[in-house]
């Protein structure tokens, strides 16, 4: 079998009705088991990608591949976690986390069974009866990410899903979701407007600029693997930072 | 002694000072009883009539129940037409908010003349009146989802009546009800209207309009009072169904529902 890449866009464009161009000309690849973070001011279309490759959205030209198929092919292949939890307020936790599983259809004991071992993973069991108004910003994201991992994706689409939460509670779900990632092997594409959650997160950062929206910087960052928390005060983190905060004020710039 | 226990006592006695101003006035004045009965004269002549009054109050309470039972069921089916099909919204729409300004003292005739008097014609006032607050309520529920729950459904294959049934529906519970309020408040002016015009093909048989009609032209005053007590206390207790159904169905969930707000 010849080895696919897990994504592919070539040369796509979109262009919204209302507007000009959100994207132009974007074309990469991302390999199996990368993790890419996606950099750019507000509004220069990462949300509108995400879109693209999850097959919500769909290109005015180019072409979008996920596995070697089209987006609405691919989707049980795709999860996607938004910025705001977007439970459902009238669901339990453990009903919120079990909602692809009972839009497939799959049979209740494999349900329950799989919901409590997504629930286990992200340390939520004990409040699996609960209603999302009754838990903290952070479980409530928490939960969105269990319910994100119930259908068992191979791809992760997130855009900015930590960016609601203090600096705290976002620095453990960083870490959480490493620990999830080195465990499942995903290959996420993962939107941030933070350059320390991008470096600390990814393999591999891309820069977008905006009007319209293009790649403008892809670099790979090079920092050693399994990523602890103690990565943030090493020097090597610090100077990846600095660096990728430098391309991306040339783009804010320009 | 609890702050709630308070308040009761309070308006207990607010009330008692009130009948015991009106039986005064009435008294010292000494008013006939066709102008303004004292409040024991009410009382007698509910003693007197009460089971022609419990009567009437059960005829109206089952139009008015009937009528708004219908509009609900109604006014749901109409909404989820609505909710998924947006140009026939688009197109319907304006029309449901013209319901809403029928003049219903100038249809209750018409609709009389169509269905026939009795009750099936007074639940059909009713439904007329009761159908546009479900149908607008429910409809802005219905509508009003987060896009990135669409997308989640979407993505995750739902099928329309998933999105439907299982987003769309219980996120316009919490507006349905706010319809269906209003409506059990109207529901009564309905029931009573509508009797107005066609009470009842016999006479005595009729609900609370009717009676009140009847009673106004024999000038029976305190009776009339206390059938206006009785018209009131239906709405009332409709009032306080629909809000029980409500928190049933919020209270889990709903942040309007809160156990610790307010404490
Ligand atoms: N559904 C839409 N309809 C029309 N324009 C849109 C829509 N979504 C996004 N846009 C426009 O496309 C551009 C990129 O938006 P978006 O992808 O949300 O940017 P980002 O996520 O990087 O902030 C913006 O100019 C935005 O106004
Ligand atoms: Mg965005």
């Amino acid at each position: 079998m010849v080895n696919v890449p897990e994504v592919v866009l070539q040369s796509v464009d979109k262009r919204y009705r209302t507007g000009a161009a959100a994207l132009e000309g974007i074309s990469f690849e991302v390999e199996r088991g990368e993790f890419v973070a996606f950099l750019g001011p507000s509004g220069c279309g990462k949300s509108t990608l995400l879109r693209l490759v999850s097959g919500l959205s769909a290109a005015t030209s180019g072409s979008v591949r996920v596995n070697g198929m089209t987006p609405d092919n691919a989707r049980e292949l795709m999860s996607f976690i938004f910025q705001d939890s977007t439970l459902m307020p009238w669901r339990t936790v453990a009903e919120n986390v079990g909602l692809s599983l009972e839009l497939e259809h799959a049979a209740p004991p494999l349900r329950s069974e799989r919901v409590d071992r997504m629930l286990n993973l992200v340390g939520l069991t004990h409040v699996a009866r609960r209603y999302p108004r009754e838990l903290s910003g952070g479980m409530k994201m928490r939960v969105s990410i269990a319910r994100a991992l119930a259908s068992r994706p191979r791809i992760l689409l997130l855009d900015e899903p930590f960016a609601a939460l203090d600096e705290m509670t976002r620095d453990r779900m960083n870490e959480e979701l490493l620990r999830l990632y080195e465990e499942q092997k995903w290959t996420v594409l993962f939107v941030t407007h933070s350059v320390a959650e991008a470096v600390f997160l990814s393999t591999r950062i891309v820069i977008l600029s905006s009007n319209p929206g293009r790649i403008a910087h892809d670099v790979a960052v090079d920092l050693p693997w399994p990523r602890t928390a103690e990565i943030r005060d090493s020097l090597v983190f610090e100077q990846t930072v600095t660096g990728v905060s430098r391309l991306l004020r040339g783009v804010m710039q320009a | 002694m609890s702050r709630r226990t308070w308040v009761l006592i309070n308006s207990a006695v607010l009330l008692l000072c009130l009948l015991g101003l009106w039986q005064a006035v009435v008294s010292l004045k000494h008013l006939p009883a066709y102008m303004l009965p004292g409040p024991t004269l009410v009382a007698v002549a509910i003693e007197e009539r009460f089971p022609s009054l419990m009567k009437s109050l059960l005829i109206t309470a089952e139009e008015a129940g009937g009528g708004l039972l219908a509009s609900i069921i109604v006014g749901m089916t109409v909404a989820m037409v609505f909710a998924q099909w947006t140009w026939l919204r688009q197109l319907v729409y304006p029309y449901t908010i013209l319901l809403q300004t029928v003049p219903i003292v100038a249809v209750a005739p018409l609709i009389i003349n169509w269905v026939g008097p009795g009750l099936i014609a007074v639940s059909t006032v009713t439904f007329v009146i009761c159908l546009a607050p479900i149908i607008a309520n429910t409809t802005q529920g219905l509508i009003s989802v987060d896009d990135n729950l669409i997308h989640l459904f979407v993505m995750h294959k739902a099928t329309p009546a998933q999105i439907l049934f299982k987003l769309r529906l219980p996120n316009s519970l919490p507006n349905l009800f706010t319809g269906i309020r209003i409506s059990a408040g109207i529901s009564v002016i309905g029931g009573l209207t509508g009797e107005l015009f066609a009470g009842s093909a016999q006479v005595g048989e009729g609900g609370l309009g009717y009676a009140i009609t009847y009673a106004n032209n024999q000038m029976e005053t305190s009776y009339m009072f206390a059938l206006v007590l009785a018209a009131t206390l239906l709405g009332f207790s409709f009032f306080f169904i629909v809000m029980f159904l409500e928190w049933m169905a919020l209270h889990n969930w709903h942040e309007s529902k809160r156990a610790d707000v307010g404490e």
